[in-house]
């Protein structure tokens, strides 16, 4: 498996932005690490986000990713390593400052304000105002319809931009958000867990929104512990696990089975299977379980080529 | 909602939000039901009491109103913003009593005393907003820090300065007529004789309504209060908006002290204890969340007007005053559980 891994250094180095042909990404990070206290959070992480790519970071609970866009983001400092903006070192004091460099971010908590009405929440931190001096008001009719037109274009068609935003779905929620990042001139979309909370149908919207915002030339850094929904949208995938990378691929050299087994971890799960087995679990769910490890077994001995 | 995603069609975007009942949108308002209740009260009292609805028992009623009404703003828009306070009461007299006693120890003109009080008014609200964000304590716990303190201040101050329990009179100092004008006087409107607060109590609350509806800065308090990692998160500045709230509230508590100072010429030290109360009262019986996030400026007047009403008519209607506080309590539990239904109500018929 190892083989197929891409050598960190060399893909920072080597690979070309696919939008402006420039030798320097729009967003990377080499060797980044944060600990709280005696605590490391995060540990050696080198990743790398370009215009029109989405750079997928997987891994289970705890194994540091909200640590890893809190970084990006500007709401936490790393300790170690370099961020680097457009070829730029930066290091963000705020997130105001990762937004004002372009970065914006699409929280797993969401990020808006429940009451408040969904053009309110779309122009929050970034109102529009008419006037001067102290007549400086908001521009109350022409927010209420950009809000409108940006999330028609999103394919989000709400009936009134008036209501407070608490009363849409998850995944409308999201979407707002996403319009809004997009709508803002982001660069670098950051969309913690955006699926997670969501049903399978929302979920597909969700990452409909993701590609529309790629197609828009923005650069994704798109997290989640999916595999099944990072692949389908994904060119580079980072697994991270216990604060560390144990993986950073270009999709050209991995599968959606590869990748849920490095997910998983194959030992792990043939390991499960046992203790289930040993437990007395029903028959179908070891079964399950066994398929599975063999599905491992078998992509893991496979060098490169899709299993069936 | 996943439905509507699925059929857009733009042309029937209007047809549905025509559906939106005009009086489901009234009753979404927070200030609604402090507006029912006040319109009950009135017509209660206008019923047990000749005297209530007369020209000059109104303009007392309304003055009344006035002298919690103007820190009933403030108090509303911090609550809005997430926050309370509950050295309001106390810094109205800490105001006061700097304006009175600076003025009168150094034999200065009146005026001065009158700014040093605004540079302490704001200075009490900067920092009972800057330590509750340095310390993240609830605004509970550091504002009656603040609260016993300044009770402390006031009395121990006013001894030690003037050697009473009031500060010395300030009438026949220089410029004592011009704030008395600008503070304490009364207009004549139609024969009857209305204070002068009562106008600016609707002014305040005119600026309150517009800056919280119609600026950006009302934006960021109704986001700080509603969530404030959110609002940071987007780029709200969540400390600079609650500091000035605070500020904002110094900067009623300073009117209402200089006119408690103007309105006689001293101030008694030991007052103003329990006061705050009645201004998170009205904030709330006007629709203001305790938890933050909701309300308005509107709904603080009215809340403070119900206050007045109560509170003077029951004089017109010759009963013991002794009830007074038995019926504002009642109000209070009234009030907040017709916000409470009517909230409900409102939120769950929007399909």
């Amino acid at each position: 498996m190892d083989a197929k891994q891409i050598d960190q250094q060399e893909l920072l180095r080597d690979e070309k932005d696919p939008l402006t042909h420039t030798p320097v990404h729009l967003l990377s990070l080499e060797n980044v690490g944060k600990h709280y206290g005696n605590i490391v959070a995060l540990t050696d992480v080198t990743m790398a986000v370009d215009n029109g790519r989405v750079t997928c970071v997987l891994g289970d609970n705890g194994a540091g990713k909200s640590t890893l866009i809190k970084i990006i983001a500007g709401l936490h400092q790393h300790d170690e390593g370099v961020l680097h903006i457009m070829g730029e070192e930066r290091k963000f004091g705020s997130p105001r400052d990762a937004l004002d460099a372009g970065i914006a971010t699409v929280y797993q908590d969401l990020a808006v304000v429940p009451l408040m009405p969904i053009w309110r929440n779309f122009f929050l931190g970034s109102e529009l105002t008419t006037g001067f001096g102290p007549f400086k008001r908001l521009d109350v009719q022409a927010m209420k319809d950009i809000t409108k037109q940006e999330l028609a274009d999103m394919g989000i068609d709400l009936r009134d931009v008036e209501q407070p935003i608490g009363q849409l779905s998850g995944g409308e929620r999201q979407c707002v958000a996403i319009a809004r990042a997009v709508y803002f001139g982001a660069k670098v979309l950051i969309l913690d867990e955006p699926t997670a909370a969501l049903g399978v149908k929302q979920s597909g919207v969700v990452l409909r929104y993701i590609l529309q915002a790629r197609d828009r030339g923005l650069g994704v850094i798109f997290i989640t512990h999916n595999p099944h929904h990072a692949f389908p949208v994904g060119d580079r995938f980072l697994l991270l696990k216990r604060g560390r990378s144990i993986g950073y691929y270009d999709k050209k050299d991995i599968t959606l089975d590869e990748l849920t087994a490095q997910m998983a971890g194959g030992a792990e799960l043939a390991e499960l299977a046992h203790e289930l087995e040993q437990l007395g679990g029903h028959g179908d769910v070891v079964k399950q379980v066994q398929a599975e490890v063999a599905g491992v077994t078998d992509s893991t001995a496979d060098t490169g080529r899709a299993p069936q | 909602m996943t439905m509507t995603q699925t059929i857009s069609k733009p042309a029937v975007t209007d047809e549905r939000v025509g559906r939106r009942n005009p009086l489901q949108k009234l009753l979404g308002r927070p200030e609604v039901g402090a507006l029912v209740g006040a319109i009950v009260l009135f017509i209660f009292f206008a019923a047990v009491s000749q005297t209530f609805t007369q020209p000059n028992a109104f303009a007392t009623v309304l003055y009344g109103s006035s002298t919690i009404g103007i820190m009933a703003v403030g108090v509303s828009l911090l609550m809005i913003g997430g926050e309370f306070d509950l050295s309001t009461g106390v810094a109205v007299i800490s105001s006061a009593l700097t304006a009175s006693m600076f003025s009168w120890y150094f034999s200065m003109n009146v005026w001065v005393g009158v700014i040093l009080a605004l540079a302490v008014s704001l200075s009490i609200g900067f920092i009972n907003g800057w330590i509750l964000m340095k310390t993240k304590l609830p605004s509970f716990i550091v504002t009656l820090a603040t609260f016993l303190m300044l009770t402390g201040l006031n009395l121990g101050l006013t001894r030690m300065i003037g050697g009473g329990v009031s500060s010395p009179s300030i009438s026949t100092m220089d410029g004592y007529e011009s704030a008395q004008a600008i503070f304490s006087s009364s207009v004549n409107i139609a024969g009857v004789d209305v204070k002068n607060t009562v106008f600016i109590w609707i002014a305040l609350v005119a600026v309150a309504s517009w800056v919280l509806l119609r600026t950006k800065v009302g934006n960021w308090i109704f986001a700080v209060g509603g969530d404030a990692n959110a609002a940071r998160a987007v780029g709200v500045p969540v400390k600079a908006t609650k500091i000035g709230l605070f500020m904002a509230v110094g900067f009623c508590g300073w009117i209402l002290g200089m006119h408690n100072l103007f309105a006689f010429d001293a101030v008694q030290s030991g007052e103003g204890v329990g006061n705050e109360f009645l201004y998170i009262i009205a904030a709330v019986i006007g629709g203001c969340l305790l938890t933050g996030g909701y309300g308005s400026a509107v709904g603080g007047a009215i809340g403070a007007f119900i206050f007045g009403m109560a509170n003077k008519g029951i004089v017109y209607a010759q009963w013991n005053p002794d009830w007074f506080k038995f019926f504002l309590g009642l109000m209070l539990l009234l009030a907040t559980i017709v916000n409470l239904i009517v909230k409900r109500r409102a939120d769950s018929s929007k399909g």
